[in-house]
């Protein structure tokens, strides 16, 4: 046991030992949907500011527009992502019961994706109108 | 090992000290901001339902269209609407300036003051810019 723990290096006895069990691509990543974040929150806050109080009609005609649909698209993509790492994050920070953490692991997973496909079909829907 | 195994009985009779956590500090507001960037970021990953469910609305039908109108009318609704467009100014002005930190900018106490201080403002003066930018777009008093 001693013999083998000596044969590594200090930074491959550390490495995955992390909550996260790995390095930095989620710190990447979610920087990188922060900078794409940014105008695409924009961009949905003119969009829903543009079609408050309008008819539903309005409503469905805008939305499923080519540049409005790929621009909500592109949010819910790019939000879920974020969000799932987001709260990854606050889970490994919080819960630490293996069994609790998991469990939050695998909802947290299931909710992004659940929330994320099912407003990806409804503008999905809007655009080609079946 | 043994080293380790040595350290650790010396830990237990001499216990180390722990580092100070929140309840020791003096409110700060970069603490305050940096607390309030997790909540909102957990706000939103909720709010997100909202968005979720007025898109499925509308691709539901006039009906389906109607009750989210409705909510979003009420005055829990507004509150609701309120509160979520000031989480996400809030979030995006706390990211932004998290991406300026990232650069090694700002990071100066006054200047880390004046990024959580900006924070604050630009999100609630954006918030109400919104909403009344909002509500002429309904058509304004009426």
């Amino acid at each position: 046991m001693s013999e083998r723990a000596q044969m590594r290096t200090p930074l491959g006895r550390v490495r995955g030992l992390g909550p996260a069990r790995s390095g930095t691509a989620h710190f990447w990543q979610q920087r990188l949907t922060s900078v794409s974040g940014i105008p695409l929150t924009v961009a949905l806050i003119v969009i829903a500011i543009s079609l408050l109080g309008r008819s539903h009609a309005t409503v469905v005609q805008v939305l499923g527009s080519p540049i409005v649909a790929i621009t909500i698209l592109l949010f819910i993509i790019n939000s879920a992502y974020h969000m799932w790492i987001g709260m990854q994050e606050i889970i490994l920070d919080y819960v630490h019961g293996e069994i609790v953490k998991l469990v939050s692991l695998i909802a947290n997973t299931c909710f992004v994706f659940a929330v994320a496909l099912a407003s990806a079909y409804a503008i999905l829907k809007l655009s080609f109108g079946v | 090992m043994a080293d380790l195994e040595l350290g650790a009985t010396a830990a237990s009779r001499h216990p180390r000290p722990l580092s100070p956590h929140l309840q020791i500090y003096r409110p700060m507001l970069t603490m305050m901001m940096s607390i309030a960037h997790r909540i909102t970021g957990a706000a939103l990953y909720f709010g997100m339902l909202l968005l979720a469910w007025w898109l499925i609305a509308a691709a539901s039908g006039p009906n389906a269209y109607a009750t989210v109108e409705w909510f979003m009318g009420s005055l829990i609704g507004r509150l609701v609407l309120f509160g979520y467009t000031w989480a996400l100014l809030h979030h995006m002005f706390g990211g932004i300036r998290h991406l300026i930190w990232d650069t090694r900018h700002g990071l100066e106490p006054a200047e880390r003051e004046m990024f959580a201080l900006a924070t604050l403002v630009g999100s609630v003066v954006f918030t109400i810019l919104l909403w009344a930018v909002g509500y002429f777009a309904m058509g304004g008093p009426r």
